[in-house]
């Protein structure tokens, strides 16, 4: 389709963050044209863990965590389908004595935002969780995460915000963006965009699209690598999560053990990601470590995706330093994928109401600019 | 230079053989205990029987294949037992294979690598499939051959090709009870397309051989016919069918191999980066390579069924070939004769093989059509069905436009098998499906591990 396509709201990348604010958008009535290079979901927001966690957050992104988890459980209505979540728990462990006083700390944190998180010391934690490994001395347990399949939220989502009135094109690479007596130009395909509101939703890519508007930030890319298992007998019920990182581990109820642990490779470009042989190795070594009696299950299956990796951490969130009307939401830094609904719910709430309730100040893309 | 081949079937054979004959000493792996491919597979130590009775026609092919694989064996680094569960191209690098033995992995450098690593049996998924008593047609030679073994004591044979009369013909002569032979293909199709081609009227004369045995020992034999459902509740019990005018029938039988040819093992070349092509007559997607066997990846080269359904022959002389391929490209002094008459003699079979595939088409409509019961994906129990309704656009997450993203929505082809059993005719069904043809619905595309790999494994040395 060639020629100028005027709208509301552009939304650029569609994972689960831009097809979620298409939704919110569209629901609202807005007039809104979302853009993804490929397939919605096939980068970071497909290719994730599928881990639907609170626990562990940064304080900064504990607002939108809790608000996505009140979308997370809404979804059968708001979708039609429930993208497989289910609140199995999130079991997070310690393996040494300073892991341990870790997640001790964070139960202040938890305390704070009123996250409910219950600490296990190692007694309990070997009665309640007779599998895990000897190497594991204490965990805390947070009964509403849990972990859902990353390959259906995004296109759900953009299902949805198709039915609502939103146009999702696919297939379509956006080649250049700039802001011209008061709208967004984005040259895409063969086709001009017109929008008032731009949104940036474009994952590691967002970065690109920032620096087109003049502020540029420190994205890297992001290739977790993933695995999974033959299906086994069910019996990891929590999504299980490790004090500092490098392993991480769920069970679905049919039966395969999906694990994640260090970096594939892959190239923005082209766009092209793969599981290492190193890493997978390196992952299944640690789960058979949390998880003795996985030893001898059959992996079946690696992969991984292209995220953004923001150098603290954590993403930009709101509006842009240097364009009225422009709004990032970009580099989840490999936990986005149980921020995407929220996400979408304050962006809409910043594009059609100017401001949101949920507190964004330290998510500012101004974070990353050093004041002359 | 590290030179690797991985196979031993008979590309791999004559592939060593051109190397070690050039002063190469390659490393060699295979996942058989003992070499020989799929076709030539031993039998367990043990088992004594002659050549010609494993083999049959091909019995002095394979007693020489096997003499020359036992006299390579010191010559080279022989891996048996051995899998390549991913592969790394080389490009400014040197590539590697991460290969595991008995659960110990390793990876090895190498600066070129010949693939040969074959094909397997292609099966179209009929309701009832996956009861216990059905087999692929070339797993059911396999235990005739390697152990002696009937799959049943009152078997059909469902499918199409020259395999499907083979297998039937060797089980008949071994002793086993034959139900039926049941050819998908109409005998006139075959025909047409055999007649007038030297070697085709060689297989239209071993073909009517077989069928004329067979036929005289009283076997129900019928072409053009189209399998409806296996029956049965914990085993095989029947076999429901339709025959060449439209009449639905029903055979008593206790176990049914089921195959319609093979197609090639590509997980390797396509992790390696080797691009794919669809090759229309055999309805297979192949990887891409020169008539030698250089795929467009530096130092990678491709060479027997796993580049594309040949045969054995050609897979000997085709596995030759790419090892010459290889000395050229490395500057090394290769047999210009030989190339030469190997190029001539392939040129001629690729003939051969373009008309057998016109005479035993894939019936894609037999794949596209299957009740929506049909479990199509058996590693993770997904119904035709669950396939189609992925490909509607009033699906909760919209039609799935490819048979990647089907898989995403559906599991189709995430199991164990990763979709080399059912991925071609899951492609059928969502092409089907999506009223388009089947090449724009793509391939399932390849993930490592290429095979089941299982945990733990240590890590190789010399990672950080």
């Amino acid at each position: 389709m060639s020629g100028v396509v005027e709208t509301e709201v552009l939304v650029i990348g569609g994972g689960g963050a831009g097809c979620s604010t298409a939704l919110h958008l569209a629901l609202r009535g807005a007039k809104v044209v979302l853009l993804e290079r490929g397939l919605v979901g096939s980068q970071a927001s497909g290719a994730n863990y599928g881990g639907v966690r609170q626990q562990g957050r940064h304080p900064a992104e504990l607002p939108i965590a809790k608000r996505s988890h009140a979308i997370w459980q809404d979804l059968p209505r708001l979708l039609g389908t429930d993208c497989e979540f289910v609140a199995t728990g999130h079991l997070k462990l310690a393996r040494s004595a300073a892991d341990e006083a870790d997640l001790v700390a964070y139960l202040d944190v938890a305390r704070d935002y009123q996250l409910p998180v219950r600490f296990l010391d190692r007694a309990t934690l070997h009665r309640d969780y007779p599998w895990l490994g000897a190497s594991v001395v204490a965990a805390s347990f947070a009964p509403e995460d849990g972990s859902a399949n990353p390959r259906l939220l995004s296109p759900a989502l953009a299902q949805a915000a198709r039915a609502a009135g939103a146009a999702i094109r696919e297939q379509i690479q956006v080649t250049a963006c700039r802001h011209e007596n008061g709208r967004f130009v984005v040259e895409a395909g063969d086709a001009v965009f017109h929008a008032d509101t731009l949104v940036n939703t474009a994952g590691f890519w967002g970065g690109q699209v920032a620096e087109w508007f003049g502020e540029p930030v420190p994205v890297r890319p992001h290739t977790p690598n993933m695995g999974v298992t033959e299906p086994i007998p069910y019996f990891i019920r929590p999504n299980i999560g490790v004090a500092g990182g490098g392993i991480y581990l769920r069970q679905i109820p049919r039966g395969n053990v999906i694990f994640g642990g260090g970096r594939g490779t892959g190239d923005p470009a082209v766009p092209f990601s793969r599981a290492t042989p190193e890493a997978t190795l390196a992952a299944m070594r640690k789960a058979v470590e949390i998880v003795p009696s996985l030893a001898g299950v059959s992996v079946i299956r690696s992969w991984s995706g292209i995220d953004g990796m923001m150098p603290d951490g954590i993403p930009v969130v709101g509006p842009s330093s240097t364009t009225p009307g422009l709004f990032h939401a970009f580099g989840f830094s490999g936990h986005g994928f149980q921020l995407g609904p929220a996400i979408g719910a304050i962006l809409s709430e910043l594009v059609l109401d100017g401001r949101t309730d949920v507190p964004l100040e330290p998510l500012s893309i101004r974070r990353f600019q050093t004041t002359p | 230079m590290r030179v690797a081949v991985v196979g031993a079937g008979p590309a791999g054979v004559r592939a060593v053989e051109q190397l070690v004959r050039a002063g190469l000493r390659p490393v060699w792996i295979d996942e058989a205990p003992d070499g020989g491919g799929r076709i030539y597979q031993r039998p367990p130590a043990g088992f004594h029987r002659t050549p010609k009775a494993l083999y049959g026609w091909e019995g002095g092919r394979a007693a020489a294949l096997h003499a020359t694989l036992d006299a390579l064996k010191p010559q080279v680094d022989w891996r048996p037992e051995t899998l390549v569960w991913n592969i790394q191209p080389g490009l400014l690098d040197p590539g590697r294979l991460d290969t595991v033995r008995d659960g110990a992995v390793e990876q090895l450098g190498f600066d070129a690598a010949i693939l040969c690593t074959g094909a397997m049996d292609r099966v179209i998924p009929i309701p009832g499939w996956t009861l216990p008593g059905v087999t692929a047609m070339g797993a059911a030679q396999i235990a005739l051959k390697t152990q002696g073994c009937a799959i049943g004591r009152r078997v059909a044979f469902v499918g199409s090709g020259p395999l499907l009369w083979l297998v039937a013909y060797q089980y008949m002569k071994s002793g086993a009870g034959i139900a039926a032979v049941i050819d998908t293909t109409p005998w006139r199709t075959k025909l047409h397309a055999l007649a007038g081609l030297r070697d085709g009227a060689a297989t239209l004369a071993k073909g009517a051989w077989y069928v004329a045995r067979l036929r005289a020992a009283g076997i129900l034999v019928r072409e053009g016919a189209t399998p409806i459902a296996i029956e049965g509740e914990d085993g095989v019990t029947g076999l429901r069918w339709r025959d060449a005018s439209g009449v639905e029938q029903r055979l008593d039988c206790d176990a049914l191999a089921l195959g319609w040819g093979v197609r090639p093992e590509t997980q390797l070349a396509d992790l390696a980066g080797v691009p794919m092509r669809f090759d229309a007559p055999s309805h297979l997607w192949v990887p891409q390579r020169d008539a030698a066997g250089r795929s467009a990846v530096p130092g990678l080269y491709l060479a027997g069924d796993g580049a594309g359904i040949g045969g054995a022959d050609v897979a000997e002389m085709a596995g030759a070939r790419a090892a010459l391929a290889l000395q050229e490209d490395a500057g090394m002094k290769a047999d210009v004769e030989l190339a030469t008459r190997l190029d001539r003699r392939l040129h001629a079979q690729a003939r051969f093989r373009a008309a057998l595939d016109r005479a035993f088409p894939f019936p894609a409509r037999l794949a596209a059509t299957m009740p929506d019961a049909t479990i199509l994906c058996r590693c993770e129990a997904v119904r035709a069905g669950e396939l189609r309704q992925a490909a509607r656009a009033d699906a909760a997450t919209g039609a799935a436009p490819e048979v990647n993203r089907a898989k995403a929505f559906t599991r189709i082809g995430m199991g164990r098998c990763q979709g080399r059993i059912c991925g071609a005719a899951a492609s059928a069904v969502l092409a089907d499906a999506l009223g388009c043809d089947v090449t724009e619905v793509g391939r399932l595309r390849g993930q490592a591990p290429v095979k089941p790999l299982p945990m733990p494994m240590p890590i190789p040395a010399g990672t950080p």
